[in-house]
């Protein structure tokens, strides 16, 4: 059946998914967070930047990041020097490349959830003596968990399928950045690959299914817990 | 404590300017929609930043835009009744009570939830979401959670406007206890009559971004004679001598003589705040011989004000004013003028519970439910 190698990369997948979603989930609900209820000039530059991943073709995005994060890059050395990180040809470049390109998907998801929190309640709030940070853990970050939610889980399917800017940013390296879409690219390109590319295939599926029906099941709980059920 | 407020605030095409101040007791904030009532008590609250002009509370200054001093309103200290509710979807009732209560002591928090929940009558649905609450249990656990967060002023936007009638004459008495249970300022949004004849200390009458009076509850009446839908009238304070149980009447002393009142459940002995409407007096000169209105005062006319059709007539009873209604022609037929004696005719009034109003309003007046 499935190849101790194959496993490896459904693995590294799983894991390069997980993280991209881990360390972008914070930053993407303040980006949202501004989005939402910032009017200032700059916000509307700030959109476009996190939505470029989305409408880019994904090796310029790739091909910028290696720019930026390779080892000679601008933030790729500065990260090296200092805190040991290094993007380059490693899983943790991976997850970078697949956080970049699932961050607008998740951006938008969260955005949508917190326009649709009633201000009203913030207000109410306020004026029981909750100063904003109290006021966006206790109410605005609970009321829109649903989004916030729904953008980690499409961010994640987006993560264990990117394929174009992690291949330019970090290869293709067995065990290190061969992740599943790398994996059946392989398979694809050597005589005799089909049926590993097709078992990877199924794999992907099911991988896909499962988040789905992850996302819909904690998506009927939170909403029962909300009170709307 | 004493909330002073002198502002100018511009929206849109409306300028609301109000200068006021009010103490201990229920001031009720009356005029028709769009008169600026709720703009004004959230500038008060801090929810929407001033313009133009200085809001304080006692020594505290809350806004001042000379001065560049904001007090943000999670630091006001104050408790805000909404129109809606705005209960917290995610949180039970009891969380719900809990939230504002952070300056409370923690080992006094249970004893005080107690208290008030059973106060407003919601204990049994403390452990409840709010979706599950009807809109009268809504608005009773939002004016306990107000309450619980301790403020030293509690503004109230029309609380009972969403509510169908019985259910205002429900929770108007709590209102009424927490009046004079709370011993702080309350500001109280509302254009209906029945609130403001039951609850309000004094008035603020705002009409058109301005305050047209201040003043006892007559205020809103004064304010109130064109077509603003407010019925004009005034109050008399009165004392129940006895209950006529035969003819369902009750007999009244005041300072504008007896008074024949509908049966209610008032026990002798008891002050009233009577309300006679002014559209439901009938003038005349010298005492017709055989007429149905039980009611006869003898008045003097202090001055007349001429409306569109009719004409206020303003009366001195013994002491107590009163306000009547009259077309321009009676007026003229009958030839009144100031200083002219007249008789005031009117119907037993009936005193229905919305508009009767407890000059005694301790604990002990309100019956028990």
């Amino acid at each position: 059946m499935i190849s101790d190698a194959e496993w490896t990369a459904v693995f590294l997948s799983l894991k390069v998914a997980a993280v991209a979603v881990a360390f972008s989930l914070p930053l993407g609900i303040v980006v949202a967070l501004i989005l939402s209820r910032c009017r200032l000039p700059g916000v509307g530059l700030l959109n476009g930047i996190v939505h470029l991943p989305l409408i880019m073709p994904p090796v310029v995005t790739g091909y910028l990041l290696l720019i930026a994060f390779g080892r000679r890059g601008l933030f790729g050395s500065f990260l090296e020097t200092w805190f040991g990180l290094t993007f380059s040809f490693r899983w943790t470049g991976a997850a970078l490349a697949a956080a970049v390109m699932g961050f607008p998907l998740m951006v938008r998801a969260i955005r949508l959830s917190l326009d649709a929190v009633d201000r009203k309640l913030e207000s109410a709030a306020a004026t029981l003596g909750a100063g904003p940070l109290k006021t966006f853990f206790t109410i605005t970050l609970p009321l829109s968990l649903p989004g916030v939610v729904a953008g980690a889980i499409l961010a994640f399917a987006k993560a264990l399928g990117e394929f174009g800017a992690t291949i330019t940013f970090v290869s293709n390296i067995p065990g290190e950045t061969q992740t599943l879409a790398a994996a059946i690219y392989t398979y694809t390109q050597v005589p005799g690959g089909d049926a590993g590319a097709m078992r990877l295939t199924l794999v992907s599926i099911a991988l896909s299914l499962v988040a789905l029906l992850a996302s819909e099941i904690l998506a009927r709980r939170l909403a029962r817990r909300l009170g709307n059920a | 404590m004493t909330l002073t407020f002198d502002i100018t605030h511009v929206q849109g095409d409306f300028t609301l300017q109000a200068q006021a101040g009010t103490g201990e007791g229920l001031t009720v904030i009356s005029g028709p929609s769009g008169s600026g009532k709720t703009t004004l008590i959230n500038l008060i609250a801090g929810l929407t930043p001033l313009q133009d002009g200085r809001i304080a509370f006692g020594d505290t200054v809350w806004n001042d835009t000379v001065a560049g001093l904001f007090v943000p309103p999670h630091k006001r200290r104050i408790g805000y009744v909404f129109q809606e509710a705005r209960l917290f979807p995610h949180m039970s009732v009891r969380a719900n009570l809990v939230y504002g209560m952070g300056r409370v002591p923690r080992g006094e928090r249970a004893g005080r939830i107690e208290r008030i929940a059973s106060l407003l009558r919601i204990a049994p649905l403390l452990e409840r979401r709010p979706a599950n609450l009807s809109g009268g249990e809504r608005q009773r656990v939002a004016l306990g959670r107000a309450l619980l967060s301790d403020p030293q002023l509690l503004l109230m936007d029309e609380p009972l406007s969403a509510l169908d009638a019985a259910l205002k004459a429900e929770i108007l008495p709590d209102i009424e206890r927490i009046r004079d249970e709370a011993r702080i300022p309350i500001l109280y949004i509302s254009h209906a009559m029945e609130e403001v004849v039951r609850l309000a200390t004094r008035v603020i009458a705002l009409e058109a971004g301005r305050v047209v009076a201040t003043g006892g509850p007559e205020a809103a009446f004064a304010s109130a004679l064109d077509g603003s839908g407010a019925r004009a009238g005034a109050f008399i304070e009165a004392t129940i001598l006895e209950h006529l149980a035969d003819e369902g009447l009750m007999r009244a002393t005041s300072q504008a003589g007896t008074l024949y009142l509908r049966a209610a459940s008032v026990l002798a002995g008891q002050s009233v705040r009577v309300f006679i409407p002014a559209a439901d007096i009938i003038l005349s000169r010298g005492l017709p011989e055989e007429i149905s209105a039980l009611n006869r005062l003898s008045a003097t006319v202090m001055a007349l004000t001429p409306g569109t059709a009719s004409v206020m007539v303003e009366l001195d009873c013994g002491g107590a004013r009163l306000s009547a209604e009259v077309t321009r022609l009676s007026a003229a037929r009958l030839g009144l003028a100031p200083g002219e004696k007249v008789e005031a005719l009117f119907k037993a009034v009936r005193l229905a519970p919305e508009t009767l109003y407890r000059v005694s309003s301790g604990l002990e007046s309100i019956p028990a439910r």
